[in-house]
């Protein structure tokens, strides 16, 4: 089975149209050219792919709980939120 | 080119249901902002707005009209007929053929939408009431005001999201200006808190889950709100010769675009319709006492709004008072600039400037005057009401004191 993060990062290169393998952990959102309606679109695509709710807030990004300072921080984001709201 | 006045003024939203009532908790500095009451609000992770309460709409219109008024018909209808009588016009002959209604509304009747999508996709029936399209249509409203009130002009609804009021307003302001029509009704209602309304909201993720602080540097977002404000724009010399009682005269607008970000605002956009209502209006920008900011206590439109005015004004920026009631009604939406229109005529008549309440924290990028907490009472010439829409569509309007 696909793991976690192969499948954030499908989503997030799918959103920068880039192929999967192009994506790299310290890669930033920036890097990728993803700008902040991106960044909420992507949000929704892992929110419905995990069935989770991630904690996002676009007027307050560095005070939400969900760090998006890197392809890695989201990765690891999403994999601590699937194992808390799956467990 | 005529004088346009101001003589007459409607409004139901979550601090009053009516101008009066409206104003008082401006003074207050009352907010209406709550806990929603509407329909699976649990399945909400936004479940607070600007909730027009104790409105009952049954007392008001009878059965066969409640099948034809959305609730945004209905709020319209109710601010109109304040506004209608207050400034004493009856539309009959000559002044009935040549005055109209210009309303702006984002969504129209979104509360029929969400009604009957649940009752063919969710309830899974088939049939749907006869008067669905004709209640829900977004020129609903402002056909209801010109059937109740015999405006037989021009008349028609803008949409322009957030500046869906400002907008309408700046066209009636322009048809009178011209001498198109001795007067025309305008504003703008809204009515989005249902279920489907605040769940595309939410999508975006700018709301706030607790409160709307404009300006405040701990703002974490807008609140919605409803309700609808309605004005008579009326040819000075008309107003005057039948004695009318003038609340402001409008003397100036502009609209611009941003030409840039579908949702990201823009600072030279939004100075630009700053600095071209003042030209418009022929107004010195040292008169400029008090702007009733967009303010919409998101990160973005906040600091960007306060720049534009910064790039307005110059160093006057510093000596006017700028602040967003949305504070205490939440975000109207397409019906916003309306209801804010009142701030500007309480300034401007009753020298009160209705405050920006919940403001806990000074934010750098926001350091203009922002009229934290309470109001204040303060002698006021010009005041400016700024919208500035997603889409990057702007309008400024410009009202002087009689």
């Amino acid at each position: 089975m696909t793991s976690v993060k192969d499948r954030v990062i499908a989503i997030i290169a799918e959103q920068a149209v880039l192929e999967p393998g192009d994506v790299s952990m310290d890669q930033t959102l920036e890097d990728l050219g993803i700008d902040s309606l991106g960044l909420v679109e992507s949000i929704f695509a892992i929110e419905e792919a995990f069935d989770i709710q991630v904690p996002f807030n676009a007027n307050e990004p560095q005070e939400s709980d969900f760090d998006i300072s890197s392809v890695a921080t989201i990765v690891a984001g999403i994999e601590k939120l699937v194992a808390e709201q799956h467990a | 080119m005529k004088r346009v006045v101001i003589t007459g003024a409607g409004t139901i939203n979550a601090i009053g249901h009516s101008v009066s009532e409206t104003f008082a908790s401006m003074r207050e500095g009352r907010c209406g902002i709550g806990q929603l009451e509407i329909q699976d609000v649990e399945r909400l992770s936004i479940q607070i707005g600007g909730q027009v309460k104790g409105f009952e709409a049954e007392g008001e219109f009878n059965r066969q009209q409640m099948a034809l008024y959305d609730r945004f018909t209905q709020f319209t209808l109710f601010a109109a007929r304040e506004a209608i009588q207050q400034s004493g016009l009856e539309f009959i002959g000559e002044l009935a053929a040549r005055s109209g209604v210009v309303l702006g509304t984002a969504g129209g009747g979104v509360s029929t939408w969400d009604e009957n999508y649940r009752a063919v996709y969710e309830a899974g029936k088939n049939r749907v009431h006869p008067f669905v399209v004709p209640k829900l249509m977004n020129n609903a409203a402002a056909s209801h005001v010109s059937i109740e009130y015999n405006l037989k002009g021009p008349s028609f609804t803008v949409s322009t999201a957030c500046a869906s009021s400002n907008h309408a307003m700046a066209q009636a302001f322009q048809m009178v200006r011209l001498g198109m029509a001795p007067a025309m009704v305008t504003g703008g209602s809204e009515s989005m808190l249902c279920f489907g309304g605040v769940k595309a909201w939410e999508g975006l993720r700018v709301m706030s889950k607790d409160a709307c602080r404009p300006f405040s540097m701990n703002r974490n977002g807008m609140v919605q709100g409803e309700g609808a404000g309605v004005f008579v724009f009326e040819e000075m010399e008309h107003a005057k010769k039948r004695g009318a009682e003038i609340l402001a005269e409008v003397v100036g607008f502009a609209m611009t675009s941003d030409a840039s970000d579908i949702v990201m605002p823009s600072k030279q956009g939004a100075a630009r319709a700053i600095a071209g209502a003042m030209k418009d209006g022929g107004i010195n920008p040292e008169e400029v006492g008090y702007i009733n900011a967009h303010g919409t206590g998101t990160a973005a439109n906040d600091k960007t709004e306060c720049a534009a005015v910064a790039d307005a004004f110059g160093q006057h920026a510093d000596n006017l008072m700028i602040s967003s009631t949305k504070s205490m009604h939440g975000h109207l939406i397409g019906g916003t600039g309306a209801v804010e229109l009142l701030a500007c005529i309480m300034a401007l008549r009753d020298g009160v400037i209705a405050p920006t309440i919940g403001y806990e924290e000074p934010d750098p990028e926001c350091a203009l005057d922002v009229v934290p907490n309470e109001a204040r009472e303060a002698k006021v010439n010009v005041a400016l009401s700024n919208a500035f829409a997603f889409g990057g569509l702007n309008a400024v309007l410009a009202l002087r004191k009689v």
